[in-house]
């Protein structure tokens, strides 16, 4: 049996019973028990004293990817899992792009086994769609989620082929997972390193129009009415991705899309100075392209926020703009930046930011969590809405640091995330 | 070499980021540095002690050379590195490959390089002074300069001159740093291509696009006409270089059917009977031939500028009263 947790007087907030009030949470064996005033705590019980926090539903980020295998020396699953803990995340899904690919139940179960031994936030693994993640043949779909996987995806390595995936989107169905897609047409992207527009232009660097990206866009949503299968479209940029996804659910397309928050905070600028921590795909856009993706989030078009936390070590990044590779860490700023960025500023209120990293991830994957009602998951983040603080990415947990964050100040982060009812981070002032 | 910067700054990048003063400066000094291309003993000491690296990652013939003429002409100890033969391809870094130059006490770095803002990567990473020789298809900014140079001999101003830059604009740092700098002068800029070999929102930048080459020369006071890489053709930017020399081509025909005489600039290596035709590159308005002897002097005012020296004691300098 596990100690008790028992988290007082927070201001308790989740959205996915429309609950907002100031209650005592009791966690018992790793879930909620009940919400109350005045709990009497059981004898043995740990309490938090959350007076003047806000208490969540445990924040989940359903694209991070953690390297391991392969590429351990970015990050391993046990430091992403404590990064993600860190920034107030419980639980992540890791994308299987790692090397080799997590293409085969043991992958799977391998990404299982350092998770659990991590003691952080749950990791939830991502398997490939097609075999290699060479967009030939699907990989064991069946198998994969039967060891634990959650979706499939070819992220990083996106499926060029349409006959395959909307195999992939009917044979998914079996087992009522979603295909996860990054979205780009790689033909008109070309060798481009950014947004196509004038930034690209003056820099003299090659350009990915926003076009490589709708049109794939538009397939996935056109596979999924065809097929009835659920698609999930990651990191969506454009103003014209936006739109059509929006279409889409009008008319009933089983589909669910992410917003990062690089996409909702930043634009092409951020590259001037050939700035490789703002070399991510798909590339920031315009500052169009941004507002748009503000009202998909704001609406519900964009349901999920995920970060797509990509570790690259800092020799990699410390290359001509060119040659550096695409990604950014995610998982220490986003709720920071999210809350000084958008809620601060009127771009959508806290209960939809605490639906979007919580809620919504979780009934877009399926997976536990996202609610405190009773007999749910104890997973909780405890956060200070008035926490000031810089960031300074020395102090990154995650073993990487590659963030056009660096310094700047930001208001509100996770002061406590609890896994099952245990605290795996605890932010000491 | 002097700690102090120079009045063009620690490096040279590109022309995005000067005024048209420093532009101007650096024009008036080259001029003044052309007359020692013609002595008899082609060396004057103003940067001798100077440690000079010529680090080109691409293959180039006349840049490399034309800046090699300018750092001897000028007394400075050269060492050139070229991609082959380096370790750099070896799989070291471009920083740790830097870092060991530098390390060797070096003054100067001259640095061609395949990937956009590899020379302000370098600069930002070494105390020594860099001169960018061509980074990606971002900027080349000795090569403009001495395209300004040329067009400033041959008729005397720049201001209001209408210079149309015809080609591959897409792909090229030369266009890029004309734009610039032109643009900083005052002069009216066009570009002319293939829309595949337009970059997004170049006009933008406050130019003139021009898609047919017969409205280009209707327009334009001077041509300067880009070489066109035969890769393009591969790539499906254009369908072949004939149908390009039909469409885009800079003939005599359509020369005269220009209202005035065009001044033909060219930066070289020329593809005849692509981009140009023969008798354009030979003929009596070509200044191709002007342009290479003005780079030897562009560069030598630009080593001489970014060293620490003045534009207005570079008589003295040449006759080594600087020390």
């Amino acid at each position: 049996m596990k100690r008790p947790l028992l988290i007082r007087n927070g201001r308790v907030l989740d959205p996915s019973q429309n609950f907002d009030s100031q209650v005592d949470i009791l966690i018992l064996d790793g879930s909620i028990a009940f919400k109350g005033e005045n709990i009497k705590a059981p004898e043995d019980a740990q309490e938090i004293d959350a007076s003047g926090l806000l208490v969540t539903p445990g924040l989940i980020d359903v694209h991070v990817h953690f390297r391991e295998p392969g590429g351990e020396h970015k990050e391993t699953i046990a430091t992403g899992a404590r990064a993600a803990g860190a920034g107030g995340f419980t639980a992540v899904c890791a994308m299987p792009n790692t090397n080799p690919v997590v293409d085969d139940p043991a992958g799977v179960g391998f990404v299982i086994a350092q998770a659990t031994s991590a003691k952080a936030a749950r990791v939830y693994p991502l398997g490939s769609i097609s075999l290699g993640q060479k967009g030939n043949q699907l990989a064991a779909i069946g198998e994969m989620v039967d060891a634990g996987a959650v979706g499939i995806t070819d992220d990083g390595n996106p499926v060029m082929n349409s006959g395959l995936m909307r195999r992939a989107m009917e044979y998914a169905q079996a087992f009522d997972i979603p295909v996860a897609d990054h979205p780009e047409d790689l033909s008109l992207s070309g060798q481009g390193v950014m947004n196509e527009g004038l930034v690209s232009t003056r820099l003299g660097l090659r350009g990915k129009p926003n076009a490589s990206e709708d049109i794939h866009i538009i397939r996935d949503l056109l596979l999924a009415e065809l097929t009835g299968g659920r698609i999930h479209i990651q990191h969506v940029s454009t103003a014209y991705g936006v739109e059509e996804i929006r279409k889409a659910k009008a008319r009933g397309v089983r589909v669910t899309a992410e917003a990062s928050p690089h996409h909702l905070v930043l634009t092409d600028e951020e590259v001037e100075n050939y700035n490789t921590d703002a070399k991510m795909n798909p590339p920031l856009r315009s500052s169009s392209d941004r507002k748009a993706v503000r009202q998909g989030l704001a609406d519900g078009t964009l349901c999920v926020i995920a970060t797509d936390h990509a570790p690259h070590h800092y020799d990699e990044k410390e290359q001509a703009f060119d040659d550096a590779p695409n990604g950014i860490v995610g998982l220490e700023t986003s709720l920071g930046v999210l809350l000084t960025h958008l809620v601060r500023k009127d771009v959508i209120d806290l209960p939809t930011l605490v639906d979007r990293m919580s809620c919504a991830p979780a009934r877009a994957f399926g997976i536990p969590g996202g609610t405190l009602s009773d007999g749910s998951i104890g997973d909780v983040t405890i956060i200070d809405l008035e926490d000031s603080w810089v960031v300074d990415k020395s102090s990154f947990l995650s073993k990487s640091h590659n963030t056009p964050f660096h310094g700047w100040d930001l208001k509100g982060r996770a002061k406590f995330t609890i896994v099952g009812g245990e605290i795996v981070w605890k932010l000491d002032t | 070499m002097s700690v102090t910067e120079s009045f063009i700054g620690k490096d040279l990048v590109g022309l995005e980021h000067l005024n048209s003063q420093q532009i101007l400066n650096i024009l008036d000094t080259a001029e003044s540095f052309k007359e020692i291309s013609d002595r008899k003993i082609k060396k004057v000491p103003v940067l001798r002690g100077k440690t000079i690296v010529n680090l080109f990652f691409e293959p180039s013939t006349r840049t490399r050379i034309s800046f090699e003429f300018a750092e001897k002409r000028l007394s400075a100890d050269t060492v050139n590195i070229s991609s082959k033969g380096s370790s750099v391809v070896k799989g070291e870094t471009l920083v740790d490959f830097a870092r060991n130059l530098e390390a060797m006490r070096i003054d100067m770095v001259v640095m061609r390089h395949g990937s956009s803002g590899a020379a302000k990567f370098l600069a930002e990473r070494i105390p020594s002074m860099v001169i960018n020789a061509g980074d990606g298809s971002h900027e080349h900014p000795t090569q403009a300069l001495l395209d300004m140079l040329t067009i400033r001999d041959q008729i005397g101003y720049i201001e209001g001159l209408k210079i149309c830059i015809v080609g591959d604009i897409l792909h090229s740092r030369v266009a890029r740093s004309n734009v610039y700098g032109l643009l900083n002068l005052g002069a009216e800029v066009a570009v002319c291509g293939p829309r595949t070999l337009l970059p997004a929102d170049i006009s933008k930048l406050g130019v003139t696009v021009f898609q047919r080459i017969e409205e280009a020369i209707e327009w334009a006071d001077v041509l300067n006409v880009l070489r066109l890489q035969l890769e393009r053709m591969e790539g499906g930017y254009i369908p072949s270089l004939r149908e390009y020399n039909r469409v885009w081509g800079v003939s005599r025909d359509r020369l005269d059917c220009a209202p005035k005489d065009l001044l033909i600039m060219h930066p070289g290596p020329m593809n005849r009977g692509v981009e140009i035709d023969s008798d354009v590159a030979d003929g009596p308005h070509s200044v191709i031939l002007d342009q290479v002897t003005n780079g030897v002097a562009v560069r030598m005012a630009v080593l001489y500028l970014l060293a620490g020296g003045e534009p207005n004691t570079a008589e003295d300098a040449k006759k080594g009263l600087k020390e």
